[in-house]
């Protein structure tokens, strides 16, 4: 046993410190530490440094123009990455579509579409949940019927993230009649500028239309976007949902979040001493503390193991629930630090038309906003009453 | 980032296991050698690295097992051997000779106050909550100036012994101008302490292990309403809980065992300890809870695990002791 990083690991974890140092600008590490909204063009210019080095898709392997770093690599990119509030790495194509179509998609949707996520071309965004089909994500049903060398697309998607930046979507789709749910869905890759699709944002509790609704009416969309046998997109669905869990614990968050809540609880004082003396809060700021070290090495085990070989299942069921706790008591004890100063509306605050700063302590809107916003860790990537159903069905076998 | 054990320690782990399985008792246990990988080489053993205390006492844990070993041989042979006292360490590590370790004193609680004086060469002064005093060949005392090594029968020394939750045994003691010999300083006590912190949270993992394996059995058997009870949500999600609670106190006996003999070792003891503390109590309420009544009675062999994690919480400091410890050195 030796709980270290190996050299490798550590020379490694100093070269992406190095290049985070020299390449990240401040003025993008600035608004994502105070969880203000980048712009599209701030999340492509990051993109681009990042894919100027070849570290855009850390996930993908080097035949297909990725990094084809390890899982610990990876980790530690990530937790780097968070610790120097970088901007994330879009999620949809890289993480999650690119995966998919390295597996299941045809030579010509590989050569067309690959190249186009990591040069940033493309902005795409996943189509999956809809007014009816949530957790119950099998009961989509957006139809799609085939007319010659088309489908016609009618339906709803939403909660679709950034899908206003958009001009892909990969959707699931229903294509056939279904004696189980989960029979006769298909994955659908729907270019965004089509006739007939609408994209109606929704704000969300913290002021930002982080989210939105896609309508589709008669949306005409060519056989060649499907994506490996009609009828079978339950299985790719299902491919993805795992990768969508590889950075689940979300370990670097969560000790930078750690970090900024310290510095806050030493700055606020109250009674004459810091709060981060008063017993009652430290006590709080300890236990969560103390969570997130063996998270992180629950995390750390899992990453060992997926070297090793071993696909974890429902291990990431637990790093997610796990994950996202802590993050969101983080995010609870940083905003009630802030006492009364918490009250002040995000969206006015920090993307209010004049350039005055948010009143107050420097921290106190994002801090609120960084609370409402990830209300939806628990809710997302299949809800943690999901999560509990996973981890109770395969780990006890009920 | 390595997470596996050597096969020396593996092997040991199996052959420990099997011993138990088929009823071996303590002196079982000893032929092993596993006392002698307890203890590092210039001690007379072959092992005493973290790894090798979470691997002994977690399945001793899982076993439910009841032996001197902690008392013994992590605690006292560890004291002896920091304090250069070599015979006596290795006859404890093989059985040979028992220590039993006197700390606590009435009026204390996990705050370390001792009023016990040396005067001379002699002892006077009250130890609570001895475990293994009553079979000791030799018990280590902590008193006002240091550590001190007194023999069984020695003169003024009065055992009263008793039983205690887990199935171990206690003792009040006291001593009265008792004669006895200066080991060292308290700091002695440092690592040995920390292992022994290890020790017992990796038994009460491997505890936690049982109980939910037992648990989940009974869920899966279990029948009302005409279907097993674990099939119905409420209970699969208390059990998923659960399990993830568990995880969390592996991790953090793995970060132990890993941090024994580095630099920040004080603070992994108390976040270990901490975790380990609470994630055990939950352990002994919820599976309990699952069983219902039949997890109430003497005769179900939950019994004996779930009172094994309450007396987990309560020694050397408990979760809210070691969450404040925690703080402090922080703070430091």
């Amino acid at each position: 046993m030796d709980m270290s990083f190996s050299p490798d690991d550590r020379a490694f974890r100093d070269e992406v410190r190095q290049f985070l140092k020299d390449r990240l600008p401040a003025r993008l590490s600035d608004k994502v530490r105070q969880h203000r909204e980048l712009t599209k063009a701030e999340m492509e210019e990051w993109h681009a440094i990042l894919q100027e080095r070849n570290w855009l898709a850390g996930n993908w392997p080097r035949e297909f123009g990725g990094s084809g770093w390890t899982p610990i690599q990876r980790h530690i990119f990530e937790e780097e990455s968070a610790l120097a509030h970088a901007p994330r790495v879009l999620p949809f194509g890289v993480a999650m579509l690119g995966p998919l179509l390295q597996k299941f998609g045809s030579r010509e949707q590989q050569d067309r579409f690959l190249p186009r996520i990591l040069d940033g071309q493309d902005w795409w965004c996943q189509g999956y949940s809809e007014p009816g089909a949530g957790s119950d994500l099998a009961s989509v049903k957006t139809s799609a019927v085939r007319d010659g060398d088309h489908y016609v697309v009618n339906g709803q998607k939403t909660w679709t993230t950034l899908g206003q930046h958009a001009n892909w979507i990969f959707c699931l789709v229903r294509t056939g009649p279904a004696a189980k749910p989960q029979e006769g869905i298909s994955f659908l890759l729907i270019d965004m500028t089509s006739p007939g699709i609408t994209v109606r944002p929704i704000v969300l509790l913290d002021g930002t239309p982080e989210v939105n609704e896609v309508f589709f009416d008669n949306v005409k969309v060519p056989v060649e976007n499907l994506v490996g046998e009609e009828n079978k997109g339950w299985t790719y669905a299902k491919f993805l949902l795992t990768h969508e869990r590889t950075n689940i614990a979300g370990v670097g968050f969560a000790t930078s979040g750690l970090a900024a809540l310290k510095r806050i609880a030493r700055a606020q004082v109250a009674y004459g001493k810091a709060l981060i003396d008063n017993p009652l809060f430290a006590a709080r700021v300890a236990d969560v503390e103390i969570e997130l070290m063996a998270m992180s090495t629950t995390n750390l085990r899992m990453l060992a193991q997926a070297a090793a070989g071993h696909a974890p299942m429902a291990e990431s069921s637990m790093l997610k629930l796990k994950g996202t706790q802590i993050r969101q008591a983080i995010n609870d004890l940083t905003r009630r630090a802030l006492g009364p100063w918490a009250l002040v509306f995000p969206s006015e605050a920090l993307e209010g038309a004049n350039d005055t700063p948010p009143p107050g302590p420097a921290e106190a809107a994002w801090a609120t906003r960084a609370y409402l916003n990830n209300r939806k860790l628990s809710i997302y990537g299949g809800s943690n009453e999901i999560q509990r159903g996973i981890i109770a069905k395969s780990l006890l076998g009920l | 980032m390595d997470f596996r054990f050597t096969d020396e320690q593996t092997m040991l782990g199996d052959s420990l296991a099997r011993t138990l399985e088929r009823g071996g008792d303590a002196a079982a246990v000893f032929e092993l050698g596993t006392g002698a990988a307890l203890l590092p080489e210039e001690a007379g053993g072959f092992g005493g690295t973290g790894p090798d205390v979470l691997m002994v006492f977690r399945t001793l844990g899982c076993a439910a097992a009841v032996t001197p070993l902690l008392d013994s041989v992590v605690l006292g042979a560890g004291i002896l051997a920091a304090a250069g006292e070599g015979a006596l360490a290795e006859a404890a590590s093989t059985g040979g000779a028992r220590i039993a370790v006197a700390l606590d004193e009435p009026g204390q609680r996990y705050d370390g106050t001792v009023a016990t004086r040396a005067d001379r060469g002699h002892l006077t002064g009250e130890k609570a909550v001895v475990h293994g005093a009553e079979d000791a060949s030799h018990l280590i005392v902590l008193a006002t100036d240091g550590l001190h090594l007194v023999e069984a029968g020695a003169e003024g020394l009065a055992i009263r012994s008793y039983a205690l939750i887990d199935g171990a045994r206690a003792a009040e003691v006291t001593l009265k101008e008792t004669p006895a010999r200066r080991l060292g300083d308290a700091a002695l006590l440092d690592r040995p302490m920390a292992a022994a912190i290890l020790a017992l949270c990796a038994d009460a993992l491997g505890v936690m292990e049982t109980a939910v394996a037992l648990t989940t059995d009974y869920l899966k058997t279990r029948k009302q309403f005409g279907r097993a009870i674990g099939s119905f949500q409420a209970i699969q999600h208390r059990m998923a809980d659960l399990l993830t609670e568990v995880e969390q106190a592996r991790s953090a006996v793995w970060n132990l065992a890993g941090h024994l003999d580095a630099p920040d070792r004080d603070r992994h003891v108390a976040a270990t300890k901490s975790l380990v503390g609470r994630v055990a109590l939950q352990v002994a309420e919820e599976t309990i809870q699952l069983h219902g009544g039949i997890g109430m009675t003497e005769e179900y062999e939950l019994a004996p695990l779930v009172r094994r994690l309450l007396a987990a919480d309560a020694r050397f400091g408990d979760s809210d002791h070691h969450l404040e410890r925690f703080i402090v050195l922080g703070a430091a």
